[in-house]
């Protein structure tokens, strides 16, 4: 097994503190809480009995150099951009370049996202990142009939290759990096990537971005799903591979805490099920015959950024200094690339609240600071009115303004790693490391993670600390400002939110029409029977789906073979 | 008694989204009041929704989305609730749905619509006082 930071006793020659002096430091800290604390306290009582953070660790009074004094220096934190990488995977970290900021953005028609992009790059976002709506996330075409009512509301509408074309008409691939929240039918989409860069004629070696493309967070926590796990890991592991081969800049899959938070989980499940959906990866990448080395780097993270500010920035932390064990005691991993966690963060989107909505703008900025804390390599913030609507122009472009205050006017980001040695946060980064190995071995037990997702073990878990949380409110144990406490009466937001226009729809369709009447529907029927071959012998579908989505053939086309393939995802219902 | 008969609530998922959070935090807390709790996973169609009513003989339906396709799926669910004569169930919705959405959606039966954060507490009383007041 792993290391474990805190259970080792280290020899007084690698731990950071002299015997002796943690000793009278023990000893004074006694006193301490046996003559000044109780004085204080008589008078001025503590606002509680115990104080917990969200995962439900216990916070100390004060930490000292005896809450990490089995610290190793060298061993649990070392250097930024050496192993264990807790303190960053690069050296320099944004004293050389800040974190991509990219927002997370789509809705209507591919032409009003191709405008919002423009706009955003315009503002000085570094990078794209694309929503789609529910039929395209889930493999629907636009006209498919359940998903009336849906097009173009959640995210840009994509059904065939022309969609693409219009979506990155004058944003030309080898000049930014596009992040694409895509699942399911991840290999459509990134197929379709490739098709414009092929139509601009910008090398695939050259293309740059993340397909999100995993697939088991779907099962359990975001549960966008359309095939059932096996399929859906062996597509995964189609896209690893091929971008092994072809897209050396592209990462095959972010592997993403995200939703899991989302969906209810703590910050300890969120890392400890993230961690462990990434060991799953690497297992069947290496059953395909890759070795670690040839893809691991590639390998990209996505987590949230929730509001215990110190816990977030703990959590970041132990999650990169598990990862690099991970890789190189589990995995063997010998390139240190492989053993770097790079990640993206989002501020998460269900600490916002509909009640006076400008105080979300405060939250985002806070959890914007942890994650940049935290040291992460890329940051969607979210825009204040998103608990009412999708986000306004304004809205976004504050959001946006928040990462740009904290690059360049808090001078956080002149130094690496700046919290590193706070009693409070290397112990709470230990705290972390302990509770998600703890999960992951009993993970391991249940025989991995898709007997532990057929069991609705994670499902279970998740749900447990989404009503826990929900509770604490409920009971004001948790104060939630403008929610239950410091409510107003007449609430005020200083923009117009943004509406879908109903007549999106009807120009999706229209246009798909006109799509599928001018292709040659000959060559569109040939490709997708060779699809149909391919995928019944277990091939890797990635040309042949690149190959398909050149003819116009759509989604819901690509889709609906492979659904006669492999079957649908029926959802195994956990409250 | 009819006291004595616990209240049979229906939890639905209508359009494409995946955020059962909320719906499934409703679930439980109804059933921890007391009342029996039909959930029924994700994605369901308005004519899966209505004829789980009709099947599981339900008092109340509780709705949740957050996907924005309600102005379409809604009106259609209660359409076909008056088609199959199920018109004394109670609706109530919640999720993502903005405020100037509400008057219309109460027009066509929804009895209430609630926002992201309505404690839990207010809906188990008002799905209490709504039944009660309907027998």
């Amino acid at each position: 097994m792993y290391v474990k930071a805190n259970t080792l006793i280290g020899g007084s020659s690698k731990t950071m503190f002299d015997k002796r002096k943690l000793d009278d430091i023990a000893k004074e800290r006694e006193r301490w809480g046996k003559t000044t604390v109780p004085d204080w306290i008589r008078r001025n009582p503590e606002r509680r009995k115990e104080f917990y953070n969200i995962s439900g660790v216990r916070m100390n009074r004060v930490y000292t150099p005896g809450d990490i004094k089995n610290l190793d220096y060298m061993r649990d934190l070392g250097f930024p951009g050496e192993y264990p990488f807790t303190r960053g995977v690069h050296a320099t970290m944004y004293r050389g370049r800040f974190w991509t900021m990219r927002m997370f953005s789509g809705f209507g028609t591919a032409k009003q996202t191709n405008e919002r992009f423009k706009y955003l790059l315009q503002e000085g976002e570094t990078g794209l990142s694309i929503a789609f709506d529910y039929p395209t996330i889930m493999g629907y075409d636009s006209d498919a009939p359940i998903a009336k009512g849906e097009v173009g509301i959640c995210g840009v509408a994509v059904s065939s290759l022309k969609d693409f074309e219009t979506l990155f008409n004058g944003i030309p691939l080898d000049k930014v990096t596009t992040s694409m929240t895509i699942n399911g039918p991840a290999a459509m989409l990134l197929a379709m990537y490739i098709a414009i860069g092929d139509q601009q004629g910008v090398a695939r070696e050259k293309l740059g971005g993340t397909t999100q493309n995993d697939l088991l967070k779907e099962f359990y926590a975001q549960k966008l799903c359309i095939f059932p796990p096996k399929p859906s890991v062996k597509l995964v592991t189609d896209i690893v591979e091929y971008c092994t081969k072809h897209l050396p800049r592209w990462n095959p899959i972010s592997i993403s805490g995200y939703h899991i938070r989302e969906a209810g989980s703590n910050a300890v499940q969120e890392l400890a099920f993230t961690l462990y959906d990434g060991i799953a990866y690497v297992e069947a990448a290496m059953e395909r015959g890759l070795k670690a080395d040839d893809f691991a780097p590639r390998l990209s993270f996505f987590f949230a950024s929730h509001n215990d500010f110190f816990e977030e920035v703990a959590k970041l932390r132990a999650a990169r200094r598990l990862w690099a064990r991970i890789m190189k005691e589990r995995f063997k991993a010998k390139n240190p690339r492989s053993m770097w966690m790079r990640m993206h963060v989002q501020t998460s989107g269900c600490t916002l609240t509909a009640q006076q909505p400008i105080n979300n703008l405060v939250r985002v900025a806070f959890q914007s600071l942890s994650a940049v804390l935290g040291g992460t390599q890329s940051l969607h913030t979210n825009s204040f009115d998103e608990a009412l609507a999708l986000p306004s122009e304004e809205a976004v472009r504050t959001a946006l303004r928040i990462q740009q205050i904290i690059a360049h006017e808090t001078g956080v980001t002149n130094t690496v790693d700046p919290l590193a040695g706070s009693y409070c946060i290397e112990a709470l980064t230990n705290e972390m490391e302990e509770k998600a190995l703890a999960y992951i071995d009993k993970i391991d037990s249940m025989g991995g993670i898709i007997p532990a997702i057929e069991k609705g073990y994670l499902q279970k878990e998740i749900a447990d600390s989404a009503y826990k949380y929900q509770k604490e409110i409920e009971k004001n144990e948790r104060i939630i400002v403008g929610l239950n406490d410091y409510t107003v009466e007449k609430d005020w937001i200083p923009i117009k939110l943004l509406r879908i226009r109903s007549e999106v729809e009807k120009e999706q369709v229209a246009n798909l029409h006109e799509v599928k009447k001018e292709r040659n529907n000959e060559k569109v029927k040939k490709v997708l029977d060779k699809l149909h071959d391919d995928a019944d012998r277990d091939k890797n579908l990635m040309s042949t789906i690149i190959e398909a989505v050149k003819t116009y053939a759509t989604l819901g086309e690509i889709c609906n073979i492979l659904r006669n393939v492999y079957g649908e995802y029926k959802e195994l219902i956990v409250i | 008694m009819t006291a004595e008969k616990k209240i049979r609530v229906l939890v639905a998922k209508p359009g494409l989204d995946s955020h059962d959070r909320g719906a499934k935090v409703v679930a439980r807390a109804l059933r921890d009041a007391g009342m029996e709790v039909i959930y029924t996973g994700l994605r369901q169609t308005p004519e899966q929704i209505v004829e789980t009513a009709l099947q599981e003989d339900v008092d109340v339906i509780g709705l949740s989305i957050l996907s924005g396709a309600h102005t379409v799926l809604f009106p259609r669910i209660m359409e076909l609730m008056k088609k199959k004569k199920l018109d004394d169930i109670l609706v109530f919705a919640g999720g993502i749905i903005p405020q100037e959405d509400v008057p219309a959606l109460k027009k066509i039966g929804i009895a209430e619509v609630f926002g992201p954060g309505t404690p839990t507490d207010t809906l188990v009383k008002f799905v209490r006082e709504s039944v009660r007041r309907k027998k």
